[in-house]
Order: C-alpha cells, then sequence, then structure tokens
C-alpha cells in the first residue's frame, strides 16, 4: 500500500501527540515496595496501603513545632493587674507570666510574617493593646474561646491531644483549608442549569472525583442527614436520591483525603451503615462531623459581621473549617503530637 | 459416554510433554496423561481441603464458607495451617491444577496436530488469576493481600479492595477491561445472531451460507470481517479483557495508592495549561 504525503503526515502528527500525552501519564506512576497495615479481618480486604516515598513528603509539609519552653509564674493574674491589662475577655484568669508566654507563641502560629513586633500589630493597635478597633482582635478572642471549646467539650474527638491554634494556623492568618459555599462556574440557563455542583475538574473538587464540589453547605449544617446507604437487604420505602449519595459520596471523598486514608480506614464496604461492622474510628468520625458543625455554626458562623469582605467567600459567607483543616492529610493532626500539652491555659472551659 | 465411530483413528500415541508413553491413554472419553494425572492430584488435594478448611470453620452454609489467607504479618512467609496456611496450601493446589489443565490441552493439541490457541487462552484466565493470588501479592510483601476463598467473602474482598482507592472505576485499565468485556458480548451475539439467521431461512428457503453472512454486513456496516475473522476478533477481545482485568488489579497498590480519581490529574496537569 502506498501512502499519501497527507496520511503520512497526519500519522505522524498523531503519534507526536500520543507521545506527547502518555509521557506525563506514566511519569506519575508509583512502584514497589509499599507499605500496608491490615485493618480488619485477613483477607477481608480492608488495609491502607502506603507508599513510604509518599509519606515521607506528607512528613515534610506537616513539620512538628518545638513549644515554648515552660515560664514560671509572675504570681498576678491577668485580671487583677488592672494597670497593664485591659480588655481582657477570656484569658483573665491566666497568671501575666503564662499570658505572655501564649500571646508570643500565638503571633508565631498565626501571624509570624512580619517580624516581632509587626507581628503583634496583625491583632493589636501597638499604641493601645486594649483596643478592639481590628477586626483580627475580635476574631482572635472568638478563636481562643472556641479552641478551649474544642479541647473541653470535643474530647470524643480530639481525646487527651486536643488543638491549638498551631493545628489549623500553621504560620499563616488564614488557615490552608478552609472552605466557604461555591457556587461553581457561572452556568447556561434552562436545562443546563443544574450541574448540581458536578463534573468540574480541579483541585477544590474532593478528592478529584467527578461528584459535587460542595458538599459542604448542605451536609454540615448541624441538622443535615448524611446517611444514604439502606439498612435492609431490599429495599423498603423511598431511600436517599441519587443527588442525596453523590453528596454524601463527596463528603465521604473528601474525608478520605484529608485524613489520607481510604474508605476502609472506617468502614466495611459490605455494610458501610453498620456501626457493628465498622472500625472504632467511624464513631471519632462521628463526633468529628459534630465538631466541626460546632465550630462552623456557633463560632466561625458568629463573625459574619465582623470579617470583612475580603475575609469571606463568593457568596458572602466566612470562610470555614472541614476535616482538611485541622488535618492537613494525616489521620491524626501533626501524627498526634499534642501541642496543647505545653499549653494547658487552652485547655480549661471558658469562663 | 460411547467413543465416536470416528474417533478412534484419532486416538494415536504420541504428543506428550512428560511421561512417554506411560500416562498416554484415555479413561472412556477423557485423555489423561501425565498432566491429566498431576490435575486430578492437585484439583483433588485442593478440594479436599477446601472442605477441611469449611469442617473447622464457623459454618457450613455454602455461602458463608471462607477460607481466608493469612494475617499481613506474616509477610511471604507460611502461615500455621488454621491462621492461613491452608489457603496458602490450596492457592499452590489451585495453580498446580489450573497450569496442569493447560498443558493437558496443550498434549491433546499436539496429537491432534492443531495450533495451540485454547490453551493459550485458558492461560491468559491463569495469569489472571495467579496476578491476583501470587504476583500482586508478591509485589505488596504478603500473601495476606490475595482474595479469600468463599463466595461472599471473596466478593466483600472485591468491595472493600475497590473502595481502598476510593472509586475503582477510575482505574484506566479497568476501564479498559469493562469496555472490552462489553465488546465480547456484543461481538458473541451478534455472531451468534448472524449464524443463526443463516441457518434458519424462512420456511421451504435452502439454508444460506457465509457469502449471505458477509452480505448482510456489508450492506449493513459496509465491511464484513469474515468468518475466520470474526473468530480472531473474538479471541483478541476476549484475551484482551482479562489481560486488562489482571493489569487493573496488579497496578492498584503496587503502582498507585492514592484514589482511582487522582491518577486523571495527569490531564490537568499537563504543561500545556497547568
Amino acid at each position: 500500500m502506498k501512502l499519501s504525503a497527507t496520511t503520512l503526515t497526519a500519522s505522524l502528527l498523531v503519534s507526536v501527540i500520543a507521545i506527547l500525552l502518555a509521557i506525563p501519564m506514566m511519569l506519575q506512576w508509583e512502584r514497589p515496595p509499599m507499605d500496608s497495615t491490615q485493618l480488619g479481618f485477613r483477607g477481608l480486604g480492608m488495609e491502607q496501603i502506603t507508599n513510604p516515598r509518599l509519606a515521607e513528603k506528607l512528613k515534610a509539609a506537616n513539620p512538628l513545632p518545638t513549644p515554648d519552653d515552660p515560664v514560671p509564674d509572675d504570681g498576678v493574674l491577668v485580671k487583677n493587674d488592672h494597670e497593664n491589662y485591659k480588655n481582657v475577655q477570656v484569658l483573665g484568669d491566666l497568671d501575666t507570666a503564662q499570658f505572655n508566654r501564649l500571646m508570643g507563641a500565638i503571633t508565631v502560629w498565626v501571624a509570624p510574617q512580619d517580624g516581632d513586633n509587626a507581628s503583634c500589630a496583625y491583632c493589636h493597635n501597638i499604641e493601645n493593646m486594649a483596643s478592639d478597633e481590628k477586626y483580627t482582635k475580635v476574631v482572635a478572642r472568638r478563636m481562643l474561646q472556641m479552641t478551649r471549646a474544642i479541647n473541653t467539650q470535643h474530647k470524643s474527638h480530639v481525646a487527651e491531644t486536643g488543638v491549638t491554634c498551631y493545628t489549623c494556623h500553621r504560620g499563616q492568618p488564614v488557615p490552608a483549608n478552609v472552605w466557604s459555599t461555591n457556587p461553581g462556574p457561572k452556568q447556561a440557563g434552562g436545562f443546563a442549569a443544574s450541574r448540581d455542583g458536578q463534573n468540574v475538574a480541579g483541585q477544590s473538587v474532593p478528592a478529584y472525583a467527578s461528584l459535587p464540589y460542595d458538599p459542604f453547605t448542605t451536609l454540615l449544617k448541624p441538622d443535615a442527614r448524611i446517611r444514604v446507604v439502606a439498612t435492609t437487604a431490599l429495599p423498603e420505602g423511598t431511600g436517599a436520591d441519587v443527588k442525596a449519595t453523590e453528596k454524601t459520596y463527596a463528603l465521604m471523598m473528601h474525608m478520605s483525603s484529608a485524613l489520607g486514608v481510604n474508605c476502609t480506614f472506617c468502614h466495611n464496604t459490605r455494610q458501610f451503615a453498620s456501626w457493628q461492622q465498622s472500625r472504632p474510628q467511624r464513631v471519632t468520625a462521628w463526633h468529628g462531623i459534630q465538631m466541626v458543625r460546632d465550630i462552623d455554626t456557633n463560632y466561625l458562623g458568629s463573625l459574619t459581621d465582623v470579617f470583612p469582605a475580603n475575609r469571606k467567600g463568593p457568596e458572602g459567607d466566612v470562610y470555614k473549617v472541614n476535616c482538611a483543616t485541622c488535618h492537613h492529610g494525616v489521620n491524626k493532626p501533626l501524627y498526634g503530637f499534642s501541642m496543647a500539652k505545653s499549653y494547658p491555659e487552652l485547655s480549661v472551659p471558658n469562663p | 459416554m460411547a467413543m465416536l465411530s470416528f474417533e478412534r483413528k484419532y486416538r494415536v500415541r504420541g504428543g506428550t510433554l512428560i511421561g512417554g508413553d506411560l500416562f498416554d491413554f484415555w479413561v472412556g472419553p477423557f485423555y489423561v496423561g501425565f498432566f491429566g494425572v498431576l490435575t486430578a492430584f492437585f484439583a483433588s488435594i485442593g478440594t479436599a481441603l477446601i472442605v477441611y478448611g469449611a469442617a473447622i470453620g464457623k459454618t457450613w452454609n455454602l455461602w458463608q464458607i471462607n477460607i481466608a489467607p493469612p494475617d499481613l504479618s506474616y509477610g511471604l512467609a507460611l502461615a500455621p495451617l488454621k491462621q492461613g496456611g491452608l489457603w496458602q496450601i490450596i492457592t499452590i493446589c489451585a495453580v498446580g491444577s489450573f497450569v496442569s489443565w493447560a498443558l493437558r490441552e496443550v498434549e491433546i493439541c499436539r496429537k491432534l496436530g492443531i495450533g495451540l490457541h485454547v490453551p493459550v487462552a485458558f492461560s491468559f484466565a491463569i495469569f489472571a488469576y495467579v496476578t491476583l493470588e501470587v504476583i500482586r501479592p508478591f509485589l505488596l510483601g504478603a500473601w495476606g493481600h490475595g482474595f479469600p476463598y468463599g463466595i461472599i467473602s471473596h466478593l466483600d474482598w472485591v468491595s472493600n479492595v475497590g473502595y481502598q482507592y476510593l472509586h475503582f472505576h477510575y482505574n484506566p485499565a479497568h476501564m479498559i477491561a469493562i469496555t472490552l468485556f462489553f465488546t465480547t458480548v456484543l461481538a458473541l451475539a451478534m455472531h451468534g445472531g448472524l449464524v443463526l439467521s443463516a441457518t434458519n431461512p424462512p420456511k421451504g428457503e435452502a439454508v444460506k451460507t457465509a457469502e449471505h453472512e458477509n452480505s448482510f454486513f456489508r450492506d449493513h456496516i459496509g465491511y464484513s470481517i469474515g468468518t475466520l475473522g470474526i473468530h480472531r476478533l473474538g479471541l483478541f477481545l476476549a484475551l484482551g479483557a482479562v489481560f486488562f482485568s489482571a493489569v487493573c488489579i496488579v497496578i492498584s497498590g503496587p503502582f498507585w495508592t492514592r484514589g482511582w480519581p487522582e491518577w486523571w490529574n495527569w490531564w490537568l496537569d499537563l504543561p500545556i495549561w497547568s
């Protein structure tokens, strides 16, 4: 068969494009040896297979902070030193030495960028430290209340490890992983309008699937029902519809990637709904969802009028937390390292 | 089952791979050969061990009998009989009997002087099994990664292993395998339909031949693959389906540990727009 010049050029072009596409496709593969952890009875397929090379990278991205050395008490409580401390609404019961140690720590955890003096200025008017004129100070006060609430009222999720500002902030004023209601790309009208948050590619989509990119707005509402899996072998009554199911799977995939685990870390997928067949981690995760709802509604939600517009999402709601905010791809944030132990004042009930 | 009258002349000595003339005989309609003996040996031991495993297990319920591989902590070592050792021996018996069966097919092909297409095709099925139970566990470093022997239990394994990668339908090799399985069914249905249509003309008309079959598809889609070609295509589709099934599971774990949807980020990460 004689090939014409056009056919030859066309087939060459196709080959070149195919090779150019194949290169990035092939470069991303991983290789053995892998690490594996058994999560259920032998042969059940409940396993966590991890790539030790990727685990190293994750570890490097989650550096463990060094807590400040303890300091001796001054013997004076903040609330009794009216000369130097005014308008201290949350931390008044602290010894002044502990108060100053904590303030120093918070600047390092939340706003370290601008050098020593300037970091205090991220929240404070340096001329009048007591002033609430900067919104950041009002937010910080609420966040201190939130931290204490997490460490005292949500022990079923954070256990004795607890959290500090650093767990989420990691040296940034706005934590890297936050969410706000995502309206998605602008849609055409008519039938094309009901995308239902699906089939958008990109970082913001849970686990990069074609599932809804914003399962949070609906499912992290305090009384939303997440469960969709039938608990009976045969259908009884009307179960959850496809849209609700896809939202739930999107939330679950978000939890998976936020914790760096697969579905079998909590569930025996032969029956997702069954608590008897699930791992105890599912209970911890359930309490985590309640905690996130509490934080988003009662703490961050209460600051809606405090945050300026540039600190809110496109729909005007404040940035809120989800699993990734604390976890950063690790099933125990900071690999279970307890910062809160070195700052016991963050683990007492609010006054 | 009696031997057909014309069959006797094919029952000749020779063509064996191992054992010379020793096992070169038939039992009723069945050719035996060295590999027939080996198949019977492995299959009966393996089956007996499965029954033993069921006997020391929790139930005789046919659906729920479960003979599971060892814990991952045993790695690639041998495990105690009741903690997965049974699974290991049964796996050896299974591979032994499957391979013997394929080699028995080879011997029959050699006797008849025909190609080795059937044993080659069967080898793909064996390859898929060996990939699941030997190659992938070996690459991951523990026999415990194999699937358990049990009707429901192996389905639970499939479900959980799928969810280890969040959404297994995004596995590119799984996509190819599914496509080939469906295409195999499509090709078989069209082939079966075509042959039956040619051999079942309206009452009173003569049975039609391959030329009618060819004409049908030429009129229909402009091309007929032909009487031999359709069988080449069928074999190619079926073996491709099995091959990519083996690929889709061996890449899950040893060559990819994250969710399968994330694999497709190579497209988003193309230097053209990223």
